[in-house]
């Protein structure tokens, strides 16, 4: 029941509908979801910080391993063109598509890498119980708010689709920087379900005072 | 699945006279400007949320129109010089037979983009009247905009891609059209549109007013 005297600080109001709801301790691997209009408000897993942080590391090193090597090869009537990541990005550099390659190098380079080491600054010392870095609120606050911007997945979806448009036209050779990109993608997947916004906000809280 | 406390009839933190921070979930009395926790800016109801809905969704209205006139892919090869719009691309890829390919590049630029339209119009218009009809289905439906919106981008990654990769001098070369500027743009501000959408006026329509 909520009333005058519930501290504040054990209150929950839900982000999409502001109902509020009184937080209790959830059990293992449960989930809290809004009373009015379902969607989750807390999920409780063990460990999941350091999962988390394992995981974004992980990701980080593949991003850099994806930007630098070859990342498909085509070979058509003995010409040979090989692609990075970079070279997709600056396929948008002449003239009035400049602003869109900019926007391309954010989407799939830039952001999902602002937002790794956002995490990765913010996360490392709660694993490691210590207090906070400066600015560590700031930082996971920004890795939240890019979420909707960061488009790995949707990039690569985007190459699937190049790829079956191309097969007739050439022999395209798949690079090890595809496969290192798949991996961000799948990785980056599995490290957004593990992070449960309340949790860390409460811990980073905990961890300060 | 628990269930976040037992609250028995249902309240908001603006009828207990609270304000809740939407990046955190930190509640506050009403009036605080600054969440404590995570210094985000505190608003119990976004009043301009509408306005800013309307306004973003009518540029990725208006930027939709070019990214459909004009060619999205140019395309050059030793025989000939030919130019595809994204219609022009998803036809062209019926006619391979590449019949799956052609279903998710349809799905996400055209589908995808005319679907948001009509479903951000639509909330927008139900909360304008306070309908109270709907509201799961309604909240429902916002949850699904925000979530696949952002997937209309592949046909501008596929651009960038096969503009990158098919560079074989006089054999073959493709090119990006200015389609491919215009349909980033309208899928960048219809993202900001559903964005904008404060999805607590939903719910709102059959609360008390303070």
């Amino acid at each position: 029941m909520i009333t005058e005297t519930t501290p504040l600080d054990d209150l929950v109001a839900c982000p999409q509908c502001d109902t509020l709801h009184v937080a209790s301790a959830l059990p293992e691997n449960a989930r809290a979801h809004c009373q009015q209009c379902g969607i989750v408000l807390m999920t409780s897993q063990p460990a999941a910080m350091a999962r988390i942080l394992s995981l974004a590391l992980t990701a980080f090193i593949m991003m850099i391993a994806a930007v630098s090597f070859p990342f498909l090869t085509l070979d058509a009537g003995g010409l040979h063109n090989a692609t990075s990541v970079i070279d997709a990005v600056l396929a948008f550099n002449d003239g009035y598509a400049f602003p869109l390659a900019v926007a391309v190098a954010f989407f799939i380079v830039v952001i999902p890498l602002i937002r790794l080491s956002a995490l990765i600054y913010a996360l490392g010392p709660l694993v490691r119980e210590q207090r906070p870095r400066q600015g560590a609120r700031r930082a996971f606050a920004l890795a939240e708010r890019l979420r909707p911007w960061s488009m790995a997945e949707i990039f690569i979806v985007g190459v699937t689709v190049a790829l079956i448009k191309v097969a007739g036209l050439a022999a395209v050779t798949i690079g090890p920087a595809f496969w290192a990109f798949a991996g961000v993608v799948v990785i980056t997947v599995l490290k957004d379900q593990l992070i449960c916004r309340y949790s860390i906000w409460e811990s980073l809280d905990k961890a300060t005072a | 699945m628990g269930i976040a406390g037992q609250s028995h009839s249902l309240i908001t933190a603006r009828d207990a006279g609270l304000v809740a921070c939407q990046q955190c979930g930190q509640v506050h009395r009403l009036g605080t400007r600054v969440c404590k926790r995570c210094e985000g800016r505190l608003q119990s109801r976004d009043g301009e949320s509408l306005q800013k809905v309307w306004a973003w969704l009518i540029a990725g209205m208006i930027a939709y129109i070019p990214a459909n006139l004009y060619p999205m892919l140019l395309t050059s090869t030793l025989v000939e010089r030919s130019e595809s719009t994204i219609i022009g691309g998803v036809v062209e890829l019926v006619e391979h037979g590449s019949w799956g390919i052609a279903a998710i590049v349809f799905i996400a630029s055209v589908m995808i983009p005319v679907g948001k339209f009509v479903a951000i119009m639509y909330l927008a218009i139900s909360v304008q009247r306070h309908s109270k009809d709907n509201q799961h289905e309604r909240h429902k439906a916002y949850e699904v905009v925000e979530f696949i919106g952002r997937w209309s981008m592949i046909d501008v990654f596929v651009v960038a891609i096969l503009s990158a990769l098919v560079q074989l001098d006089t054999i073959a070369t493709i090119n990006p059209g200015i389609a491919a500027v215009s349909f980033a743009l309208s899928v960048i501000f219809t993202m900001l549109s559903a964005q904008a959408f404060d999805s607590r006026l939903i719910w709102d329509a059959d609360r008390t007013r303070p």
